[in-house]
Parts: C-alpha cells; structure tokens; sequence
C-alpha cells in the first residue's frame, strides 16, 4: 500500500522540477556552432562569386545531390576572379545527406555550412535549391557581379587574402576552433 | 478527403470548414512507421525534450485504424513497399503522409535496386522533409507546416472549386518556416522577402546576425 503510494510521489515531485521541454516554434534554441545546415555559396568582399565551377563538390558529394555547370569568365561578363565560374549550380536537398563533403572538398571555401534547418517542403521540385537561393546575401561593400576585379590585378590577390576576408562564411572561419581565422585578425 | 466529399454541395459553410480543419489539425495522429534511423529522431520528437504532445499529437498509434498522419521515417526497400502501402490503405480517411528524411523523400544516397527511390512512388505524401536523418525540430517544422497545409484545405468539391477560381491556395501556406510563422516580426519579415523573393537571402542574413554559431 505505502509502495504505490511512494510511486505516485516521484510521479508528483516532478510537478516543482524544471521543464525540460524546448518550446521550439516559438523559440528556437541555437545549433552546435558546427551543425551541418543548409549551404551558402560565399562571395568575395567586393560582391565577386568564390565559386569558380570546379565541381569538386560534386565529385565528392556520395549523394549525388550537387550539379554544377561551370562556364568561362570574360572581361566584359566576370562573375568570380579567375578563369571559370558556375553558370549553373543545384543542390538537391531531397538527396543531400549534409555529410560536409563537399565542403571539405570545395578549394576556394566558397561553399560553407549555414546552421539553418527548416526546410521542409511540399515538392520535390521546390527542394532542389538553384544558385540564386544559395548565393549569400549582398554585404555592406559588396556589388552584385558582373563587374571587374576590384581587390586586385589577378585571382592570386583575391586568394591570398582570403582567409582575412572569408566574406559570409564568417562564422565558420572565425569561430575559435578555426586557428586561421583566428590569425587573420578579420573580427 | 472525409465525409464531406458525399454531401450535396451548399450546406457546408466557411466557417465550418475552419471548425473541421482546425480539429483535424489538433489531433493529427500519427502511424508509427519506422523504417531505419529516421525513426530514433522521431522517438526523439515524441519525448520530454521536444514533446510533440504540445500539438496534440502525443500518441504514435502502431494500429493504422487510430492513426491521420503516416510519418514514413526511414529507407523504404522494395520488399517493404506493399507493407507501407497497406498500411496507407488501412487508415481512414482524411489522412496525411509525411516522407521523413531523404531516403523516403526520394531514395537519398542509396540510389539503389534494392530501395524504393522516393516513397511517393507508392502513396501521396504531403510533405516532404530532408535531412540524413532530420533532427527532432525539422520533423516538427514539417509537422507545423502540415498543420498550416490542412487549415487551408477546401471543405467538399464546391470549396475547392472555389479555391481554384481564386488561383489556388496562398503561396504561403506551408512554406514559412515555422520559427518565422510564429513570430510576428520575423514573419513580416518573411512576407516581405517573398514579394521581393529573396527569402533564402533573409535566412542567411539572419543566421548570420544571430551569431550564434561563432561560439
């Protein structure tokens, strides 16, 4: 008799112990600084592309869910510094597992991890996202390509000072686990 | 979908459809279907921490016949795809099928001649959710957007007749997400944005202000 009843009181000293439950709509509580959210295709500081279609992304993706169509720069039309650029880029999200191989293998860390996760649709069509909904937005400074190199004479500058300038991908670069963000004193 | 559809058009009014919607929408039941990991995140979203129960969804029936809301979590193969089927089929109606995960959405990184590429090859689904597997809010962001979607549907034939004169339901409905459909500064935000049609833009611009991540 006294047994049932002690069961029923760690049933009712909870009613004084604290919620644990998140109130998600409403709140949404922050990521790990690491999640593998949706992707952002970063753009140099003067609005310039970083992707410059190499589609190691889509080499690397086990998936298959990434699509690039890489095509030639010219001087009147530039649209990253260098020789080529992605004319077409898709990440299929009803595919894409955000394993973050292609961001490991993506040379010009133009594409990063956003920590953003609500992305449920209702097609499938709508989940394949084009390169327009995953360009970053157009920072302060920045100027929507095409235009002409404005940082430097070659891709080399841009390169160079890359890790002082990581553009959208900010979080990534400067959080404290990344040592080279951290040297380059771009906070 | 229900009842409804056999009644004789003109008796049902607007304000009835918002009654019936809204009791479906707030005891959406679903069908336990779980398939592979998808279905410990669902596990997850039914617990303490997450507590789907909030939305008047806490139990997860195993028998088809209690259940509205089918929630495919996981890999369905081909040798498991006249199971899910049945058990589609042995729900009453109005149902709902959400496709939880990539695998279900459409096959994911198993592209494969053992797995059903897309379980919307055998039932309709309603929504689809990616994600390797999606952590416990994206289920209830896809769950809040099915909410959204069934408080929006047309009552009977005449309604949804109506509905298509007027061009379709909103273009909102069920596409916010739901941390900008429940608040009300974010979600002018977001209205905002889709005139202009630069809502992924809004996203990043806004994760990157929060800042949460450098830290």
């Amino acid at each position: 008799m006294f047994e049932s009843i002690k069961g029923f009181g760690v049933t009712f000293s909870h009613m004084f112990k604290k919620v644990v439950t998140e109130e998600y709509p409403e709140v949404r509580k922050p990521t790990a600084p690491r999640y593998h959210g949706r992707h952002i295709l970063n753009r140099h500081p003067d609005g310039l592309e970083k992707c410059v279609g190499c589609e190691l992304c889509a080499w690397a993706c086990p998936a298959d869910a990434i699509y690039v169509e890489g095509a030639d720069n010219t001087e009147q039309e530039r649209y990253s510094p260098g020789e080529r650029y992605a004319a077409v880029y898709q990440i299929n999200y009803a595919r894409c597992i955000f394993c973050g191989l292609c961001i490991e293998a993506c040379p010009t860390r133009s594409l990063t991890m956003s920590n953003e996760y609500e992305l449920a649709s209702d097609s499938r069509a709508d989940l394949i996202y084009t390169k327009e909904q995953l360009l970053a937005p157009l920072l302060p400074g920045m100027e929507a390509p095409p235009h002409p190199m404005r940082l430097g004479n070659s891709e080399k500058d841009y390169y160079i000072s890359g890790p002082d300038n990581p553009g959208a991908s900010a979080g990534a670069e400067r959080a404290p686990y990344s040592t080279a963000g951290r040297q380059g004193g771009a906070s | 979908m229900g009842i409804e559809e056999h009644i004789p058009g003109g008796i049902l009014l607007g304000t009835v459809e918002k009654l019936v919607n809204w009791t479906r929408k707030q005891s959406l039941w679903p069908a336990t279907f779980g398939l592979a990991c998808c279905a410990i995140e669902m596990m997850a979203a039914g617990s303490a921490r997450y507590d789907m129960a909030r939305f008047g969804m806490e139990v997860f029936r195993a028998s088809p016949r209690q259940a509205d809301l089918m929630i495919v979590a996981g890999r369905v193969s081909q040798k498991m795809a006249p199971v899910v089927r049945q058990i589609y089929d042995q729900m009453p109606e109005p149902k709902w099928v959400l496709s939880m995960g990539v695998c279900a959405s459409s096959g994911g990184m198993f592209n494969n001649y053992a797995i059903v590429q897309g379980v919307d090859h055998i039932v309709p689904v309603d929504m689809y959710l990616p994600g390797c597997p999606p952590r416990p809010e994206m289920l209830m962001d896809a769950i809040l957007k099915l909410h959204d979607k069934i408080m929006n549907e047309p009552l009977g034939e005449r309604r949804r007749r109506k509905l298509e004169a007027q061009g379709g339901p909103d273009p909102l409905v069920g596409t916010i997400p739901s941390s900008y459909r429940y608040n009300k500064a974010k979600r002018r935000q977001w209205e905002q944005a889709v005139a202009e049609g630069r809502q992924e833009q809004l996203r990043i611009a806004n994760w990157m202000q929060e800042g949460a991540h450098r830290g």
